[in-house]
This record gives C-alpha cells, sequence and structure tokens, in this order.
C-alpha cells in the first residue's frame, strides 16, 4: 500500500491519481479532524503554522517543479498577502474582504511583475535572482516604515516592528464570531488538503500537460503553437495568489505582521523545505516544511546550544546524500523494498 | 555553583526545564511539593542573542537562589526555558505552548518591542501574567504586563539635564535606531533638550542592518553639534562608535548613548573607542554599592564567568525577585491575585530600591549616569533616586482602566 | 570644491567596500557558476582570525594577509569535503553553501559568543575637503585597489592565471589538453575565499566582527556580483563603480537606507536591460 502510495507520488503528474492516492488523502482528512483530541491547543497552533507555510512551500514547488521557473522571492507576495490583511483588516473592521484581498492583491502584482519579467524574456537564474531582489527591496522599505507619517487609512505601518494586533478572521455570516485557534487550525488544514488536490488535478489537464511540457522544452512547446509566456504568466499569478493565501492565513494564524516575512532568511527557508522534501512531487515540500518547522521548535527547547549549528549540518547532509529531497529518495527505497513494479515500467507502460 | 546541564531536565512534553539540584530542594524541605513553573523565552540563537544570554543566566540563578531559600509559598519553582532564536513566529508559538501545554504560571522574557507585542495578546486571552525585563520606549498600559526596565521618561530625565547643562551640551544631534524605540526616544530627547534650552539640530534615523556610517558622520561635521546623541541598536550599530571614534572622537565632541552598555557595548569595544562616552542606565557592575558589588560576586560565582553582567542580565534577576515578592504578598501563585499585589511590590535589588507602581504596572527605580573612562569600565557622577516612569503615567492609569491593553505613543509637539 | 572632495571620498569609500566583500564571491561565481551563499560568514571568519591574530600581539599588516591565508585554507577544505560534489547543481550549491553558512554562525557564536569584537588601529585622521574621515579608510581603498590588481596580475600574468581562465572559457578543452580541472576549480574557491578572508580582515577595525555580520553584507555582494556578470574583474568593478557611485552620493545627500533602496532598484533596472549582467555580453574578458 505504501510502496503503491510512493509510486503514485512519483508518477507523471500528467497522470491521473490513482485510487490508492484518494484513499490517502481521505486519510489525511481523517486525521485532521481526529487530531485535536490528542493534541492540545499549543499542538494545534504549531501544527497549524506548518499547514500556511506549507501552503507558501507549495506555491514555490509548483512553480518550479512543474514549469521550471524558480521563484527566490515567493516572500514577495506571502509579505504583501500579510500585510494587505492586517491593514485591511484593521481599518474597516471586516474580515472577509480583506481576506480575499489578501489573496487577489499579491495576484495583481504577479500579473504587473509577470509582463515585466516573462514577457521581458529574463532567462531562468535571473528571473529568480529579481524575484529575491524585490523582496529585499520590499523587507528594507517595510523597514523604513517606522514613522508617524506612514499610515495606511488608520493602521500605522510600523517598520521593524510591524503590525501587532492583527484581528482574527471573523465568520462571514456571522461577524460576532471569531476564529480561535482550533479553528484557524481546521481552516488551514481544510485549505492545504483543498490546495493540494486542486494543484494535483490541474496538472492532469490540458493546461498542466502544457506546463510540464514547457518545463521540458519551451522551444517545442513554442513549435507546436503554444504561447508558453501565456502559459507562465498564469503559472506565476496562480503560485502569486497561493503565496498571498499563505501570508493572510499566517497574519490570522499569529495576529501579527512583520518585515521579516519579506526578508532574506525566511526567502532561503522556502528553498530548503522546497528542496529538503523534494520539489518534484507536491507532497514533498509539505513534509519539508513539517519536518523543518517541527525540528526548528523542537531544538529551541532542548538547550542544544546553537540551533543554526544543527540546522545548517542537516542541510548539508541533505544536499550531499538525498538529491532528490526526502519523499522521493524514501519513495525509491520503499518501491525497491517492497518490490513494487517500478516506475520505469509504469512509466514504459502508460505510454504505450 | 556553575550552570550546567545536569540541571536541566527533560519535561513530558519535550521541553527543557531548568530545576535546582534535588539536593537544594530536599535540604530546603520542598521538594515533594509541586512546583510553581516560569517560562522564559529569550534568544539563546539569532542576531538579538547579546541581549539575551546573561539574562537567561541571571533568571535561572534567581530561580535557585529562591529555592535554595525554601521556596515560594512552601513550594519550588521550576523554570522551563525556549529559545526563540530571534524570531517572533517562535515567540508566538512558545508562549502559546508555555501558558497551554507546559501551564507555567508566568512568563518572563522577550528582547524587541515586537516580540513583546507578539506576547501580550497571548497572555492576554489566556489570562496569565508577563514580565518585560527590558528596556523599551515605554507606553504600555496593560495589567498582566510588567514592565521592570527603564523607560525614556526616567533615564533621559536624569540624563538630559546632565548632559545639557552641567557638560554644556546645548546643541545636540540625534542618531536613532529606526524602528519604535528609536523613533519614541528620539521624540522624548528632543523634547528634553529643548526644555532645557538646548536646540536639536537634526534626528537622523539609522535602519538596524546599516553598519557603513561614513556618510551620516560626513553630515555631522557639517552640523557641528556640541554632543552626539545615540539611541542606537544592535550589533551593526556598534560600528558607529567605532567609526565616530576614528573620525571625531569624544575629544572633540560629547556623545551620550540611551542604550549604551546596555548590550555591554563597553566591552565590546576598544578601550579607546569607548572612553568619555556618557550613559545612563539603571544598572551596571560597576556601581559599586554593597548591593551591586554582591549581585555581581553572586553571578560570578553562580556561572563561573567573570565579565561584564549589565544591565540586561541584571534586569531578568530584577524581574523574578519582583514576580517572587508579588506572589509573596498575595500568598498564591495564581496570575489574578499575583496582579492585585503588584501595586506597590517591591524589592532591595542590586540598582537600588524597586518599586512596581500600580498605576502603569512600570517600575520605580534609580537611574545611575555615568561615564566610561580609559579601562572599558564606568565612572559614577551622579544617582537619581527613585525616579518615576513618568511618560507612560501621563498616559495610562490601570486603577480606572484596569481592562485597557494599547501600548500609548506619547503626543509631544 | 570641498563638496566635490567629500563626494569623491564618499564614492570611493563605498565601491571600495563593495569591491571587497563581493570579489571573492564573483570569482567564484564566474568561475564555477557557484554561487556561495556563505561569503558574507567567510568574510565573518576572516575578521575573527584578524581578531585572534591581533590579540596575539600581531601588527595589522601581518594579520591581514594571515587571516586571508587561513580563510583561503578553510576554503579548500569546503571545496573537497562538500562543493566538489556539487558541480553543475547551481541550486544545491546554494543550499548547501546556506547549510554551511548556518554551521558557520552557530560554531562561531559557541566559541567566540554572540558579542562584536574589535581590533583597534590608530592611524590618525585625515581631511577631506574640511572634514575628519578615518585615517584607516585610505587603508580600505588602497586594500579595495591591490586586491583588484592582484587578482589581474595573478590572472594575466602568470601560468596559472592562464590555466585558470581557460579552464573557465572552456573546461573541456582545458581538460582535453591535461590539466586537471579539479584541482583548478579547488584553486579558484581557495584563492576566491582567500580575497574573502582577507576583505573581512581589512573591515575589522571600521565595522568589528561578530558571528551576524554576514547577513549585513550576503544581498549587497550577491547583488553586485549577479550585475556584474560573468566576467568577476571587469563586472566586480564596474557594478561596484555603478552602485558604489548611488551609494555614496545619495546616502551623502539623505539617507543611508535611501541609498540602499535607490541601489536596489537601480539593480532591477539593470537586470531588465542586461539580464546577464554588465559583462554578460562580452565575448572575452577577465
Amino acid at each position: 500500500m505504501l510502496g503503491y502510495l510512493f509510486r503514485d507520488f512519483r508518477r507523471p503528474a500528467s497522470e491521473r491519481p490513482s485510487i490508492v492516492w484518494w484513499v490517502f488523502v481521505a486519510l489525511l482528512a481523517a486525521t485532521l479532524v481526529y487530531l485535536p483530541h490528542q493534541l492540545g491547543l499549543a499542538g494545534l497552533m504549531d501544527l497549524s503554522v506548518i499547514f500556511v507555510l506549507a501552503l507558501l512551500a507549495l506555491s514555490m514547488s509548483f512553480l518550479w517543479g512543474y514549469i521550471g521557473m524558480l521563484s527566490f522571492g515567493q516572500t514577495v507576495f506571502f509579505g504583501m498577502g500579510g500585510y494587505v490583511y492586517a491593514v485591511a483588516a484593521m481599518n474597516w473592521g471586516t474580515t472577509t474582504l480583506p481576506f480575499l484581498l489578501g489573496i487577489l492583491l499579491p495576484m495583481a502584482f504577479a500579473v504587473l511583475l509577470g509582463f515585466f519579467m516573462i514577457y521581458g524574456r529574463l532567462s531562468d537564474i535571473y528571473f529568480s535572482v529579481m524575484t529575491l531582489v524585490l523582496t529585499l527591496i520590499l523587507n528594507k522599505a517595510m523597514r523604513a516604515t517606522s514613522g508617524s507619517q506612514f499610515v495606511v487609512g488608520d493602521v500605522r505601518l510600523n517598520g521593524q516592528n510591524g503590525i501587532p494586533g492583527v484581528p482574527p478572521l471573523q465568520v462571514p455570516w456571522n461577524p460576532t464570531v471569531t476564529l480561535f485557534i482550533d479553528h484557524v487550525y481546521y481552516l488551514s488544514g481544510a485549505i492545504l488538503i483543498l490546495v493540494y488536490v486542486g494543484l494535483r488535478l490541474l496538472l492532469t489537464t490540458p493546461f498542466g500537460r502544457i506546463m510540464v511540457g514547457v518545463r521540458e522544452n519551451e522551444k517545442r512547446i513554442e513549435l507546436l503553437g503554444y504561447n508558453s509566456r501565456r502559459y507562465k504568466l498564469v503559472a506565476f499569478v496562480l503560485s502569486g495568489g497561493l503565496a498571498g493565501l499563505s501570508g493572510t492565513l499566517f497574519a490570522i494564524w499569529g495576529n501579527f505582521v512583520a518585515p521579516e516575512m519579506f526578508g532574506l532568511g525566511r526567502a532561503a527557508e522556502v528553498i530548503i523545505w522546497v528542496i529538503v522534501g523534494g520539489k518534484a512531487t507536491l507532497i514533498g515540500p509539505i513534509v519539508g516544511v513539517g519536518l523543518i518547522q517541527y525540528l526548528t521548535t523542537w531544538l529551541g527547547m532542548q538547550g542544544v546550544g546553537q540551533v543554526t549549528l544543527i540546522l545548517g549540518m542537516i542541510l548539508i547532509i541533505f544536499v550531499l546524500l538525498f538529491k532528490e529531497g526526502l519523499v522521493p529518495t524514501v519513495g525509491n527505497l520503499l518501491v525497491r523494498v517492497l518490490g513494487v513494479k517500478s516506475n520505469d515500467a509504469a512509466k514504459k507502460r502508460d505510454h504505450k | 555553583m556553575k550552570l550546567s546541564r545536569r540541571q536541566f531536565t527533560k519535561l513530558a512534553s519535550g521541553g527543557l526545564a531548568f530545576a535546582s539540584l534535588q539536593g537544594t530542594l530536599s535540604s530546603a524541605g520542598i521538594a515533594s511539593e509541586a512546583p510553581i513553573k516560569i517560562g522564559n523565552i529569550l534568544d539563546q540563537t539569532g542576531g538579538l542573542n547579546i541581549y539575551s544570554l546573561k539574562q537567561m543566566k541571571a533568571v535561572a540563578m534567581a530561580v535557585d537562589e529562591i529555592n535554595a531559600a525554601g521556596g515560594l509559598v512552601g513550594r519550588p519553582l521550576e523554570l522551563i526555558f525556549y529559545d526563540a532564536q530571534s524570531s517572533n513566529q517562535l515567540y508566538s508559538q512558545y508562549a502559546t505552548q508555555a501558558l497551554l501545554r507546559d501551564e507555567v504560571d508566568t512568563i518572563h522574557g522577550g528582547v524587541t518591542s515586537s516580540s513583546r507585542e507578539v506576547i501580550r495578546p497571548i497572555v492576554q486571552r489566556f489570562e496569565s501574567l508577563y514580565f518585560y525585563n527590558s528596556l523599551y520606549e515605554g507606553g504600555v498600559c496593560d495589567r498582566r504586563h510588567v514592565s521592570t526596565g527603564m523607560v525614556p521618561g526616567q533615564q533621559l530625565d536624569a540624563l538630559c539635564p546632565y548632559v545639557v547643562n552641567e557638560r554644556g551640551g546645548k546643541k545636540g544631534y540625534i542618531l536613532a535606531a529606526d524602528y519604535n524605540y528609536g523613533h519614541i526616544t528620539s521624540r522624548w530627547l528632543q523634547k528634553y533638550i529643548r526644555d532645557l534650552g538646548g536646540e536639536d539640530l537634526a534626528v537622523e534615523f539609522i535602519p538596524l542592518d546599516v553598519s557603513n556610517f561614513s556618510s551620516v558622520i560626513a553630515r555631522i561635521q557639517d552640523a557641528k553639534p556640541d554632543v552626539v546623541w545615540s539611541a542606537l541598536v544592535g550589533a551593526a550599530h556598534m560600528s558607529f562608535y567605532r567609526q565616530f571614534h576614528s573620525t571625531i572622537g569624544t575629544d572633540q565632541m560629547m556623545l551620550a548613548g540611551t542604550t549604551y552598555s546596555i548590550g555591554r557595548e563597553q566591552v565590546e569595544l576598544s578601550p579607546e573607542e569607548g572612553e568619555g562616552i556618557i550613559l545612563a542606565t539603571s544598572f551596571y557592575d560597576g556601581l559599586d554599592t554593597p548591593a551591586a558589588n554582591d549581585f555581581v560576586r553572586r553571578f560570578h560565582e553562580y556561572t563561573g564567568e567573570t565579565d561584564y553582567i549589565g544591565e540586561y542580565g541584571e534586569s531578568g534577576y530584577r524581574g523574578i525577585a519582583l514576580w517572587a515578592e508579588a506572589v509573596r504578598r498575595a500568598g498564591n501563585a495564581e496570575p489574578d491575585a499575583v496582579i492585585e499585589a503588584l501595586g506597590g511590590t517591591s524589592v532591595e535589588g542590586a540598582g537600588g530600591l524597586y518599586t512596581i507602581d500600580g498605576q502603569t504596572n512600570h517600575t520605580i527605580m534609580n537611574i545611575h549616569v555615568a561615564v566610561q573612562n580609559d579601562k572599558q569600565e564606568f565612572d559614577a557622577i551622579k544617582t537619581f533616586e527613585q525616579r518615576q516612569p513618568v511618560d507612560t503615567q501621563l498616559v495610562c492609569n490601570l486603577n480606572e482602566n484596569p481592562n485597557d491593553t494599547t501600548q500609548y505613543e506619547v503626543q509631544l509637539d | 570644491m570641498d563638496s566635490l572632495m567629500i563626494y569623491i571620498y564618499q564614492v570611493a569609500f563605498s565601491f571600495s567596500i563593495l569591491v571587497l566583500i563581493s570579489l571573492g564571491l564573483a570569482l567564484i561565481f564566474g568561475m564555477m557558476k557557484v554561487i556561495n551563499l556563505a561569503q558574507g560568514e567567510f568574510l565573518m571568519l576572516g575578521a575573527y582570525f584578524c581578531v585572534l591574530f591581533s590579540n596575539m600581539g600581531l601588527p595589522l599588516w601581518i594579520t591581514v594577509p594571515l587571516a586571508g591565508l587561513a580563510v583561503g585554507a578553510f576554503g579548500v577544505v569546503v571545496e573537497r569535503t562538500v562543493i566538489q560534489f556539487l558541480y553543475g547543481r547551481v541550486l544545491d550549491t546554494l543550499l548547501a553553501t546556506w547549510g554551511i553558512s548556518l554551521f558557520m554562525i552557530g560554531i562561531i557564536t559557541t566559541i567566540a559568543g554572540p558579542q562584536s569584537h574589535s581590533v583597534s588601529v590608530d592611524v590618525g585622521r585625515i581631511s577631506v575637503g574640511g572634514l575628519a574621515v578615518p585615517g584607516y579608510s585610505a587603508i580600505i581603498i588602497a586594500g579595495a585597489v591591490v586586491m583588484l590588481a592582484g587578482t589581474y596580475a595573478i590572472w594575466r600574468y602568470t601560468n596559472l592565471g592562464l590555466i585558470v581562465r581557460g579552464t573557465m572559457q572552456n573546461p573541456e578543452m582545458s581538460r582535453a589538453l591535461g590539466t586537471n580541472t579539479s584541482l583548478i576549480y579547488m584553486f579558484t574557491f581557495g584563492f576566491g575565499s582567500a580575497l574573502t578572508g582577507l576583505a573581512g580582515a581589512l573591515l575589522v577595525p571600521l565595522f568589528g566582527a561578530s558571528p551576524t555580520m554576514g547577513a549585513l553584507y550576503i544581498s549587497k555582494a550577491f547583488i553586485a556580483v549577479i550585475s556584474g556578470g560573468p566576467w568577476p574583474l571587469i563586472g566586480t568593478i564596474s557594478a561596484s563603480g555603478l552602485y558604489g557611485g548611488i551609494d555614496g552620493v545619495i546616502s551623502y545627500l539623505y539617507s543611508p537606507v535611501l541609498g540602499e533602496i535607490c541601489v536596489l532598484l537601480v539593480a532591477i533596472g539593470m537586470l531588465r536591460l542586461l539580464p546577464e549582467g554588465i559583462t554578460g555580453h562580452m565575448r572575452k574578458g577577465i
């Protein structure tokens, strides 16, 4: 069963997921509902932030793993989503529209950026660098807003300190009820599963197949008459929206936003999650986030001294020994040990 | 006794607890009682750890001493430490964890204002009590929050008259770190300087990651002030003192710092670079009172270290001492009972008498003005006895508005 | 006239700092397409070696080259144990060097503590356009020039330099001609690391040494190198000149933060216009 599941993770994304995979998703959902009976609120809070950041990791791995665009600065949209939600919700006292804006404004910004970069035919590594520089600029710019003159509506941007006291999400049809820690857990968990399933299914559509085609050979796709730039733009905007959603949920989760959401540290962390988990799958990045976040939180309570020392060693070991990331490596191992028909055989069969 | 890993024991939840040795507890006759738990969240790792490392140890020492002396209201203390790694996300996670999973009776810690603002709403939500043991910009009005560090109204009220009147620093040039603390402190500086008949030539805000001050120093030389006021913060800003020394120097122009010595700056600078800098603080090692000398000796004995401790370290000890005294007055460690007992709680500490002002939950303390000599130490100039947190008192009255949780920003013009 | 001098000084100083912090990175990137995210920590290591040697009583003109050598040796170790397995995997090198950077911050904090250290060098003050500037900044400017000239001389006039440049332009061909490219890569990485260590040591008297100082420099160095493009020397000089000029003037006229934001904005414009960097279209270069 496990072997089949891992084989499914590694299947070409354009294939429809198998029944085993659907069972897996159902099990995930069931676990999500079951866990609150086991964990206290603090545990749920730790899990929720993993779900929220997993969306950010997915926004990057979707773009990188499936259309081949490495955006170093998904934090641009992450931070923007958080700030938009915070500022709008604090100004208007309602949260439904700000929640939507936290997704839509980053998408709009992604359209602008996309025109600038994708239609400017920026090559791979420079696309990555450009997005990184942009997140550094936003980080610097937000840090420079400590003065009392930097106000949006009634809300001080507050520079380095960030904005504390971001209001919790209200139930859209009954604004007097706000979401508590366990509700945020259910919400972020449900969104994560939906996004995961959604992206998986998207990849089986003609759109998804062309995306993968662009990754494999952009020239050929263009010669076949597709406008590859349009596909890139759409993928970029989608992933921007996803990162924006993650940022919005992060603001709701922690009740604060701060310039560190745009920071180099967070930007690099996203890459680390994706690489540790494995970029060629959608489940990999989610596992990567969970692992690294859990480790960071756990190490902080162990009195081990310098946490960075241990994280650094783990990274080096991963790059040297688990080239493809955790999920594909474990998957390969399981497939071999359990004697499931290998991926290549499956691929060959499917190509016939 | 050395602070060692032996004293750290694993909690069932996987957390790390600091517990006094079993021998200490049993000789004090409290080994079998259920402990009172304290959560201490600080940055052992990351860019802010220069402020945290001494405080961590001072807090552990305070807990150990209380245990050795028979515990608190008949129960031993247990300290649970969390390394927030200079990340606000972790502050948020650990504060929740401390209150819900580890069920601590009070949280101490937090370094930056932003970490404090992340912790406060969580403490509010789960109805506990939070001690913020750090100097800060003032204005927090919250009955579940106690500030044991200096606020500008205390510090500048002592520092400014000395510099402007006694040293003739009429024309001032203000450099402040570009975040809340710097902005608010610089406004107080302007007010005090003007009230004293001085003049503030310029205020510049410096982002925390700027370490090249050559353009700033050029502008200072253009403006020709008598004194440069520094409210600079963090490792990058340390370069300012180095570059000031290699261009202007304290022999040519006075340099007064509101944060100087707090992050142990004088130890990190060479003796020449720091000589002559003027500061005001609620504690420094060379204070040379019996209480201060005794504290320094105990700390050195406890940790096995011999270097400078400074205000950030001492205020961790101060926070535990004040909290413990309030617990004694309340008769138990229930947060709400302790909060009732906070006002007027008073301990004789290393920097002088500390008393919690019930109107604001801030601390009344002595402020010491000092100047650095050529041996990386401070020479005492003057002590201002029992300064009130006047700035916060202007805007905050917890007796009248117990449900207030705002951080006020004093409007000056 | 006075103010002109001040501008020239501000620009020269900013330029030199940029050259110092990015030349080693540029060499490694240009040569091996490895982006060393631990560049900032290599600087930091150089600074700590400088403090260590100075505390042993050595004068600055010995400690700085020694620190460079020590970091160079460290670079060789890193190349042999980690980087050499990752050639051709640009992103993996990014991740591995990020790991190295975290590791180095952790280990230095554990050994030397979190506080910053300084080395006091009294070389007096000099007057530029009526303003006092640190005498030491002349040493920094001279250091940057010497580093550029030295690298040029080695690259241009020695046999080794020829082989290195050949390997850079066409690794297959060099290998066919009997060059051990693996050794050349090791040498280049070590050389780049040594330059970075040298720079870190040179910066100590004005900027100090602390475990997290790398983060202050890495993004600037990164941007300068990417804008400079594939040819390390010309690229570094032109990018540092451009950004140093903007930063020097705007910081003096307005504020340091505006200077940095302008640099980043210009960097974006540059990348849009010249996506492969300033030297991206040069067939030949150095």
